[in-house]
């Protein structure tokens, strides 16, 4: 190692340039090789901002705003720019105790110390208006405008359902949703939550190292504008919604009305039904909690999900599978003493002339003529099962037994039992058209919905198809062009409708609903009674107006308040009126239903938070 | 045979033209570093960029002031300024003022602070220059060795008092000139060997080291003469650094203090820590590395001008390069480097006179060691040792001190034609 002194220069001049060499080699490999410190550098300085689009509104079918927005304010906060804070001012200004603020403050620092994070959750304008003057105070806070739903005519809550806050889940399986965004809990929010959402923006800016944005990323070349949701029109007719629902007060119960010529529904209300805007904002869980113990369960949205049997509207399917089936004519008739007695089984029947013809056994709801009736169609075939199973097909096609599927908030399917199901509880070839008779008024182990027969009533009024009953009827600018909007045939032919729409209109004109006849518009209606084992039976009308032309059709259910010509009636009666003459003109009879109270107790109203009046 | 000499005459435009460059780009650097839309102006003097127009100013004009001077002053005044720079070095540990940690400054004004040790280097070289070119001083004697040790050692010991551990390992760089003049390999083979022992222990243990170190010398005993001379000489040193890396452990765990341990345990991998101690080197090689080939382009370095990187105008000015002008510059600021200090060593060869030479060798040896250890920090292969990149890190003193450095080379240089006649 001991070279001659003048060949040192080598020695030392080598190590000068291996060293450059070195750097040079470990520069390539950090700048150009390795490309993840690029990464690392763009997640420096890059901060995604997230700017939030308007929620689509809710229009009515007639262009009345159901669900709109109302801007609200989070206070939020960025931990590290926290500076110079009077605690004790700041804890005055937002009511809070100097403890909360430490816990909270503590949280938020836990989870980042330079990402901003929301202090208070949902400020009024008003408090953000005072909030506001002394922000300059309080560095490191600020504020983010979002909105909250509103319902300016109180109404339709179980249809247009809720909005919430996302949970974990949801943004787990969703990469849309980020923790603290909003989406559709329920009802119409919830089906049409794609298009009312609209698109998030995405601001990206730079920030230096202490989190302060320093303008945007390359001139916004990468920043996305946040996309408003599309606004939706409702088939719902807000005024008739908010009518029946005050027809409905201190009754349990629901009213489905829907336009047969398109199946959009022109009222879902169910009772008791609550005021929307309770669940909406800080307020929700408070008031959700509340509801969900109520006895007469608010929360539940009978229209779709109460499964009665459906008494007497049922003759209607029957007597047109009859005629399909030709086991009965309209010249065919029976008589009745009292009811239909065979062997053991008795059907009782109330006071009416005797025989009847198939027309008149509409008319004065016969039961003897129905026993008859759906013993034919069963004993028609080689077999009761066999005869069952037809006749279990043609009612399957009026939409019964099985859900719509349509932008429906959770309905039922509602149960028509099958043929196997019989064959289990008698045994195979054990059961006879005696054994299941009392399907043939609507009783037994028959189940429906509402929404089932005012969809049946809808058929009829049709003469023979449905179209799937639905809540939107346009979105954005686009009217709705799908299974909705396709006929759905029955298995009947339409030209036997006509005899049962005739004594669809002896009911009202002479029959079991004659009291709720109107003026100048004939319609056409059926009452029944839903046997209900807890108690007083309840009361169901099924109708549609006018006959000719028929613009609504309605299904009304009381619960516990006897027979269907009582109650359920008289309230059709009025939505139709209301509905078809904008007018009404029987003050007594609006003042009978409005008074009366058919709740099994008095009603104690829930005592809900309000979090700010919409008058 | 009439010639008139201007003074401009034979200085070396090479050394120069490469320092005009330097401070041009180091200037440019620390304008993108500090840059704030805010404050475009170039002349404001309350940011670094302003300042260090104030310093390259006066850095040139005291250039030119150097190359006016008698060549022959510089030699004279070796002891004085020596003599001088020790008294500062002792005043500033009583009248210093303490920034960062390091009582090292003083303050002039409220706005300019003067950083003595930056000009021991200065001193050091001239002195030892001076020393060993002294009539009848003989480096192969001991005594010699000995007194140039102390003065290098003495400036050295002074910055060490002042807790800026950084500038007095700088005087580690004089073994170079020492070696050039006389002494032994095996010294620069030690201190290689000694850094070497110090970070492999620290890798791996004291014991494993032992290992290495015994069949290292097993090896070289078998390849050279197998006698007992050289047993025991090879034995002897085998069992001086297996000593040694015992001893590591203590000096880490007691000598050192806790933020230079760390800075070592994570240039070493051993403590992965990028928000604590190893925020820096993380962030100076995100800054550099996200670079690319040709940089992000002039301004546009997010990483050093949203200031996630520390001491960017100082320390790690490095990176605003890396980041701003990607491999592409990187590579022109290493070759300036290694073209500048092969120059200083190839003009500091050429001299008659053995006081230019060896002075040369210190200027070259000092700007080396700053050049390797700035860089190597920067991209990750050196623990964080606070030196600056001469000429281009943001600073007065360390401007002033290597132009009077550089400058003084150039103007002994130009000189030595005089000395001929």
């Amino acid at each position: 190692m001991d070279l001659r002194y003048s060949d040192r220069k080598l020695l030392i001049g080598g190590v000068i340039v291996i060293t450059g060499i070195i750097f040079l080699i470990r520069l390539f490999f950090l700048q150009v090789l390795d490309d993840s410190y690029k990464l690392s550098a763009e997640n420096n300085v890059l901060r995604h901002m997230t700017e939030y689009p308007a929620r689509g509104l809710v229009y009515d079918r007639n262009g009345k705003l159901l669900v709109y927005n109302e801007a609200y304010y989070d206070l939020m906060v960025i931990p590290k720019q926290v500076d110079d804070l009077d605690t004790l001012d700041f804890c005055n200004t937002l009511g809070i105790t100097v403890e909360d603020f430490k816990q909270r403050m503590q949280k938020i620092t836990d989870y980042s110390k330079h990402k901003p994070s929301v202090f208070e959750k949902q400020l009024s304008s008003e408090f953000y208006a005072m909030l506001q003057e002394k922000l300059h105070h309080y560095k490191g806070f600020f504020t983010q405008t979002r909105t909250l739903r509103k319902y300016p005519s109180r109404v339709a809550a179980h249809l247009l359902g809720y909005v919430g806050e996302v949970d974990e889940r949801m943004t787990k399986d969703n990469v849309y949703y980020k923790s603290g965004d909003y989406i559709g809990v329920s009802g119409i929010e919830k089906y049409y939550e794609e298009y009312l959402r609209g698109q998030k923006g995405d601001k990206v800016m730079m920030v230096d190292v202490k989190n302060v944005p320093k303008g945007s990323f390359k001139n916004g070349e990468y920043d996305k504008l946040p996309v408003s949701g599309l606004d939706l029109i409702s088939t719902i007719d807000g005024e008739l919604q908010a009518y029946a629902e005050k027809l409905m007060q201190n009754k349990i119960g629901s009213v489905v009305a829907i336009e047969p010529s398109t199946g959009e529904i022109l009222v879902l209300a169910t009772s008791p039904t609550y005021d929307p805007n309770l669940l909406v904002g800080r307020v929700r869980s408070a008031n959700y909690s509340l509801m969900s113990k109520d006895e007469f369960k608010p929360l539940f949205n009978r229209a779709l999900m109460a499964q009665y049997p459906p008494g007497s509207t049922f003759k209607l399917v029957n007597n047109l599978i009859g005629q399909q089936e030709k086991v009965v004519f309209p010249q065919t008739t029976y008589g009745c003493r009292m009811g239909y007695s065979a062997g053991p089984i008795h059907v009782g029947c109330h006071q009416h002339p005797s025989p009847l013809n198939l027309l008149q056994s509409v008319q004065h709801s016969c039961n003897a003529y129905y026993c008859n009736v759906y013993r034919n169609i069963l004993d028609s075939k080689k077999s009761v099962r066999e005869g069952y199973d037809v006749w279990r097909k043609h009612v399957l096609s009026f939409g019964f037994g099985k859900k719509f599927n349509t932008d429906l908030p959770s309905e039922l399917k509602g149960l028509i039992p099958t043929g196997d199901y019989y064959d289990k509880i008698y045994g195979k070839s054990r059961w006879k058209s005696l054994t299941v008779v009392s399907l043939s008024i609507g009783q037994g182990e028959l189940g429906t919905t509402p929404l089932q027969l005012a969809n049946l009533v809808a058929t009829l009024a049709n003469r023979g198809f449905y179209y799937p009953p639905h809540l939107v009827k346009q979105i954005g600018a686009k009217k709705i062009e799908n299974e909705f909007t396709t006929r759905n045939y029955t298995t009947i032919d339409s030209g036997y409708f006509q005899l049962v729409i005739d004594g669809m209109e002896q009911v009202v004109e002479a029959g079991t609903a004659a009291r709720s006849k109107l003026k100048g518009i004939p319609y056409c209606g059926k009452t029944g009674t839903a046997q209900n084992p807890h108690g007083e039976d309840h009361s169901v009308f099924v109708c549609f107006a006018p006959k000719d032309n028929p613009k609504i059709a309605l299904a009304v259910f009381v619960e516990n308040s006897g027979k269907g010509g009582t109650y359920a009636a008289p309230i059709a009666s009025l939505l139709i009126e209301k509905y078809l003459t904008d007018s009404l003109r029987r003050p007594l009879v609006e003042e009978f239903i409005l008074n009366a109270n058919l709740m099994p107790k008095p009603v104690e109203k829930p005592v809900a938070k309000k979090e700010t009046s919409i008058d | 045979m009439r010639k008139q000499t201007s003074i401009f005459d034979n200085i070396d435009w090479v050394m120069v033209s490469i320092f005009l460059v330097m401070i041009f780009l180091g200037w440019i650097s620390i304008y993108a570093a500090v840059y704030n839309e805010e404050h475009k102006s170039i002349l404001d003097t309350s940011e670094n960029y302003g300042k260090q127009l104030i310093w390259i100013g006066s850095s040139i004009f005291i250039a030119a002031v150097i190359l006016l001077i008698d060549g022959k002053f510089y030699t004279i005044s070796a002891y004085p300024v020596y003599g001088l720079v020790m008294l500062l070095l002792i005043l500033v540990l009583v009248f210093g003022r303490e920034v960062s940690g390091s009582k090292s400054w003083f303050e002039i004004g409220s706005n300019f602070r003067i950083q003595p040790a930056e000009f021991g280097k200065f001193a050091t070289a001239l002195v030892v220059a001076k020393y060993l070119s002294t009539m009848n001083i003989k480096f192969e004697d001991n005594k010699t060795k000995l007194i140039t040790a102390a003065f290098i050692a003495a400036p050295a010991l002074l910055i060490l008092l002042q807790n800026d551990t950084g500038s007095a390992l700088v005087y580690g760089a004089f073994l170079f000139v020492l070696y050039r003049e006389g002494l032994s390999g095996n010294f620069l083979m030690a201190g290689v060997a000694v850094v070497l022992v110090f970070i492999v222990t620290l890798l791996f243990d004291p014991k494993t080291m032992m290992w290495i170190v015994g069949v290292i010398a097993f090896l070289i005993f078998i390849a050279g003469k197998r006698n007992w001379k050289n047993a025991l000489l090879i034995g002897g040193t085998a069992v001086v650094f297996s000593g040694m890396s015992y001893s590591v452990g203590y000096v880490v765990d007691n000598v050192l203090e806790i933020h230079q341990k760390t800075r070592i345990n994570v240039m070493l991998g051993k403590e992965d820590d990028p928000k604590g101690v190893g925020y820096n080197v993380n962030q100076s090689k995100i800054a550099i590395g996200s670079g690319g080939f040709t940089g992000k382009g002039f301004l546009n370095g997010t990483q050093t001008k949203y200031k996630f990187v520390p001491e960017q105008s100082t320390d790690f000015i490095f990176c605003t390069v890396g980041e701003e002008w990607g491999f592409m510059g990187a590579f022109v600021v290493i070759v300036l480097f290694l073209f500048l200090l092969v120059r200083i060593i190839y003009v500091a060869e050429r001299q008659k006179s053995t006081f230019t030479r060896i002075y040369g060798y210190g200027v070259a040896s000092i700007l080396f060691f700053h050049f390797a250890v700035n860089i190597a920090m920067t991209i990750g292969l050196a623990p964080v040792i606070g030196i600056p990149l001469p000429f281009f890190s943001y600073g007065g003193s360390s401007l002033w001190a290597f132009t009077i450095l550089l400058f003084v080379f150039i103007k002994l240089d130009a000189y030595r034609m005089q000395l001929l006649r």
